[in-house]
């Protein structure tokens, strides 16, 4: 990089004799508001799991809590280290990641333990490692570069469509373990990267219709024939979000607890009168119920307060898109923003009763190393993406202030 | 220093500006969304969600309110409750899991030694009854098997449970078992009646006798421990404060039996029975009344065979249900007081008189030949006395006293003559023909005779044969009514039935100057410390108007018949030391032997009674029933008890 700054075309070229503009760039490496709203969210998990989980395990009252924050000081660790890398790099090694995330899924299927009637998981010696969850950030970089590879060519069919296969191949097999949620969730950084990248709106419309032909094909023709695509107890929860009082005792029971648990947390919440997490009437609520927990415990106070810092964090994220350096950094932090968009709503949507049940976790409250892991990653991009736009744009004089 | 092409990232083009504002507004809109349904869910619905989530952790554990006693009308106890313990299983707290099921049963039918299949098939019957009602294993089953399933809840759950339930206790046996009545929970059928409207299942109600009539008062209401449970359904700490509901015991009923008369009623009736069988007449059945004559309060009745009611405290076994409902043994729980209709035989005499008095076919001193037999209406029908005995010219003194067949046949054969059928008529006023009222569930009404009814059930039959196309279906024989039908019912034969209860209250109407009382056995509800909580008043009685004279010629035919040499009942209250209005009756029965009767009256300023006894299959009157009321007058005026069996064969 030069030191000095190239004059941009349609702005005074600065008279000789005036001293250059005052250095804003390289105070903090890092987006401070970013930060902010990552650290509080894990203040947030730990502060909800401690209540929470208090009687889950006999005799260790602290036994998710430690773990959630062993998984935060890892992932920080790691998200620190990954900001300090210039993201860019990992454009070259595209074909490594997509590998990683093929091979790792594909182990899991063959090698996977049976985790409630689902093999999701690799079991190391201290935490089980789910794959489909890292699988995100790995996708994410992987078809971003496959994305750039082909910018010139985005009108083309050819593009979409061999974009969109990328994520399915994945998808499936994620869809197979059976992890129908994380399996959404790739189809969706897929569309985030198209998107970003500025693929047609036809394409798009195209895209839809093919996705409401393929789903009425897995939901109503292929049952009819004797097929089935999905396993019976995912039919029966996305059946049972349409009418969850027609077996309360069965698939419309989660549905109902944690409506019952949100909506019984009024205005500041229930404290330790909050029977329905307590009792157990609230079932995984240290993992994909979490946001029930919260909305028990603290109220709407304490729910509009996590969903305040999901904001800023989607925020924060949307404008390092808009910071980035090059091609490449705007659509990873576009399928990041995607994913956390895409599992916030659906997570906090199931919760309150307006989304279909479908095990997507809430990014850094929801218990488990992996799914902590792969978010603090995702920021930790987002924070690498800031920073080296942040460095190129010190001289392009080219931040977007909105 | 300009990086590679297609790395290189152009100024922001307002191609990507569009679409970052399009992922922004969409943030915008999903987070407007989840913010208003959390606004919804949680301020402006919040109040309902608490409610719920209190009923999710709350279960309401019903705690048994004891059923009241039931006294009698000198505060003795006739039925009491004593608390056992019971093995339920809540069928909703049952494993799932077949094995696991399994595996319940097999522990709990060994610590209850009881087979687990049998345990099973209870289960699975109750829970087709009653879908979330608990299922009662076993009644009392000992301290040691509570502990033993106290000690291993991990191994029961929340599916097994040992309340303390409240059991029927009745300390006089068989003393008064039909009239009690039984209790057992509520059945499906019960709890969709008002009359049950805010009774809970499981509850347990009468379900007959005075049991059921004073259900409301004796029932109390169950109380309610309010457990808070965790999704499992196990009881867990305490989080909130849950007051208990305590249970209401239910109020003492007080009735107007009196227990030292029902003990010897009943008894008498017993030895009545002996008499008739020493006699050679196979009775084995039989009802007494002893009625308050001045105001219908019951003072004893009772039905021959008796039960033991403590069988009904507990489950019964089918066996045994047949057994005490069954012919052979004398169907221990019909109340034949209430429920039999019989011929009452020659004690019906009085009402034939009354009515033949106050129609003005007879004075008291009508003189009407009474020979051994007569002959009456066009087809030559020939109507003796018992044994063809000739009393000559007799008036309605003698004829009662002496209870002369041929004087009433005449009356019989007069009244059929007239408008508007006056014995009928008369005998419906006194009380026959319809239900008494008596606060007891199960009363038949009897039947009078009369021309409308000879056609209605003749009608019946002819439709009956042109539907079934058979040559009688037993209803009727088609004749229509006829005179001889009329002399028959002046006697108190032919198709009449009727109720020693209503025996009773007739003669109690003519003896009190015709207010026909409403016969009743309760008489005051007190709570369980003994303070009054509700008189019972009886419905309102009824008046028949007729003249003391003809009252009086009645009771003075009664009077001789009870005291004067030839009177029927005269040797049976020889030497009783009190007066007694009595008259015998023997019924005559299609294909078995005479029916028993006697119906009497013995007025006291402070205590009047007026007993009707019956015996089936037992001979004349005078030969067992009339035995029977000696002893139960000899009991409720305190003299000495005689068994004296009169001798007269007259009817």
């Amino acid at each position: 990089m030069t030191t000095a700054p190239l004059p941009i075309p349609g702005t005074p070229i600065q008279p000789a004799g005036e001293p250059p503009p005052p250095e804003r760039v390289g105070l903090l490496p890092f987006d401070p508001l970013l930060a902010l709203a990552t650290l509080a969210l894990c203040v947030c998990s730990l502060v909800t799991l401690n209540s929470a989980t208090r009687g889950d395990v006999a005799g260790q009252p602290h036994f998710y809590v430690d773990r959630q924050a062993l998984y935060f000081g890892v992932g920080l660790v790691a998200m620190v280290g990954l900001s300090r890398v210039d993201y860019s790099r990992l454009r070259e090694l595209k074909y490594g990641l997509y590998a990683a995330l093929l091979g790792t899924i594909v182990l899991v299927l063959v090698l996977g333990r049976a985790a409630r009637g689902s093999q999701r998981a690799i079991t190391l010696p201290f935490f089980s490692f789910q794959a489909s969850e890292l699988g995100k950030v790995l996708l994410i970089l992987a078809l971003a570069a496959f994305v750039v590879d082909r910018s010139r060519r985005l009108a083309d069919r050819d593009t979409t469509a061999r974009v969109m296969l990328l994520a399915l191949i994945p998808a499936v097999l994620v869809i197979i373990q059976p992890d129908l949620g994380s399996g959404m969730v790739y189809v969706v950084i897929a569309l985030a990267a198209l998107f970003v990248a500025g693929s047609s709106w036809r394409h798009f419309a195209a895209l839809a219709a093919l996705g409401a032909v393929s789903i009425s094909l897995v939901a109503v023709a292929a049952p009819a024939v004797g097929v089935t695509l999905l396993k019976p107890y995912q039919v029966d929860r996305l059946t049972a979000f349409l009418n969850p009082t027609d077996n309360p005792r069965k698939q419309g029971y989660q549905q109902i607890q944690s409506k019952i648990a949100i909506g019984s947390g009024q205005k500041t919440g229930r404290g330790h009168q909050a029977t329905q997490t307590k009792l157990n009437f609230l079932p995984e609520h240290h993992t994909d119920f979490i946001f029930a927990v919260v909305g028990e415990q603290y109220g709407f106070v304490g729910a509009a307060l996590v969903l305040s810092l999901y904001a800023l964090l989607i925020w924060r994220a949307l404008r390092i898109l808009t910071m980035a350096k090059n091609l490449y950094g705007a659509l990873v932090a576009g399928g990041i923003v995607a994913m956390l968009m895409f599992q916030v709503f659906v997570n906090v949507g199931m919760t309150v009763g307006i989304m279909p049940i479908t095990g997507v976790t809430l990014p850094l409250m929801s218990y488990g190393g992996s799914s902590v892991l792969t978010t603090l990653l995702a920021v930790g991009l987002l924070q690498s993406i800031y920073a080296q736009g942040r460095a190129a744009t010190a001289y392009k004089n080219r931040v977007l202030r909105f | 220093m300009i990086s590679p092409v297609d790395d290189r990232r152009p100024p922001i083009t307002p191609q990507l500006a569009l679409r970052v504002a399009v992922l922004g507004g969409l943030a915008l809109v999903l987070f407007g969304i989840v913010f208003f349904r959390l606004w919804y869910l949680q301020v402006l619905s919040g109040d309902q969600y608490v409610q719920q989530a209190n009923a999710n952790r709350v279960r309401h554990v019903a705690t048994p309110a004891p059923r009241g006693d039931i006294v009698d009308r000198n505060g003795q106890i006739v039925v009491t409750s004593r608390a056992a313990t019971a093995v339920q299983i809540v069928p909703d707290q049952l494993p799932a899991d077949t094995a696991a099921r399994q595996l319940l049963y097999a522990r709990l039918g060994r610590v209850l030694q009881m087979s687990p299949g049998a345990i099973e098939a209870t289960v699975a019957k109750k829970v087709k009854q009653l879908r979330y009602a608990n299922v009662t294993i076993k009644l009392d089953a000992g301290r040691a098997v509570l502990d033993y399933i106290a000690e291993r809840g991990d191994q029961f759950g929340a599916a097994v449970v040992t309340p303390q339930v409240y059991l029927r206790q009745y300390p006089n046996r068989q003393l008064a078992a039909q009239l009690l009545g039984t209790v057992g929970e509520i059945d499906p059928a019960e709890l969709k009646l008002a009359r049950y409207r805010s009774v809970r299942q499981g509850t347990v109600i009468g379900k007959g006798g005075i049991e059921w009539s004073y259900d409301r008062y004796l029932r109390g209401r169950d109380g309610d421990k309010r457990e808070q449970v965790n999704a499992n359904g196990l009881p867990a700490r305490n989080i909130a404060r849950l007051a208990p509901v305590a249970p209401k015991p239910g109020h003492q009923l007080k009735l107007s039996l009196d227990i030292g008369l029902q003990k010897e009623g009943q008894s008498a009736l017993g030895q009545a029975i002996g008499l008739a069988q020493g006699n050679g007449h196979p009775a084995q059945a039989g009802a007494f009344v002893a009625l308050d004559p001045s105001n219908g309060q019951v003072l004893a009745m009772g039905s021959y065979p008796s039960f033991d009611p403590t069988v009904f405290a507990k489950p019964i076994s089918r066996a045994k249900y047949r057994a005490l409902s069954s012919q052979s043994n004398g169907a221990p729980l019909y109340d034949r007081a209430i429920a039999g209709q019989y011929p009452t035989g020659s004690t019906f005499k009085p009402i034939t008189a009354l009515a033949s008095l106050q129609t003005g076919l007879i004075t008291p001193e009508t003189p009407i030949a009474s020979p051994g037999c007569i002959t009456i209406g066009s087809a030559g029908q020939q109507f003796c006395s018992a044994g063809k005995a000739d009393f000559g010219t007799i008036s309605l003194r003698d004829a009662l006293r002496v209870s002369s067949d041929v004087y009433f046949y005449r009356l019989g054969e007069q009244a059929n003559g007239q408008s508007g059928e006056v014995i009928q008529s008369w005998a419906r006023r006194l009380g026959l023909g319809h239900p008494t009222g008596i606060d007891l569930p199960g009363e038949y009404g009897g039947l009078i005779p009369d021309r409308a009814w000879r056609a209605r059930v003749g009608l019946k039959e002819a439709r009956c044969r042109a539907r079934r196309h058979v040559a009688s279906c037993g209803i009727s024989d088609e004749r229509p009514w006829t005179v001889g039908d009329n002399v028959n019912f002046a006697v108190g034969q032919g198709d009449l039935q009727a109720t020693p209860l209503q025996m009773a209250v007739a003669y109690s109407t003519i003896v009190n100057g015709g207010r026909v009382v409403r016969p009743h056995l309760g008489l005051e509800v007190e709570d369980h410390l003994g303070r009054l909580v509700q008189r019972i008043t009886p419905g309102a009685t009824r008046h028949v108007a007729f003249s003391s004279s003809n009252r009086q010629a009645i009771l003075d035919g009664l009077r001789a018949a009870a005291s004067q040499p030839g009177g029927t009942s005269a040797d049976v209250f020889n030497g009783f030391p009190r007066v007694v209005y009595g008259k015998t009756g023997t019924a005559q029965r299609q294909g078995q032997d005479d029916q028993s009767w006697y119906v009497c009256y013995a007025p006291d300023a402070r205590r009047p009674v007026v007993v009707a006894v019956t015996v089936e299959k037992g001979g004349f009157g005078a030969e067992a029933a009339a035995p029977a009321a000696r002893l139960i007058l000899s009991q409720w005026f305190g003299v000495s008890k005689q068994l004296v069996a009169g001798h007269s064969r007259t009817r």
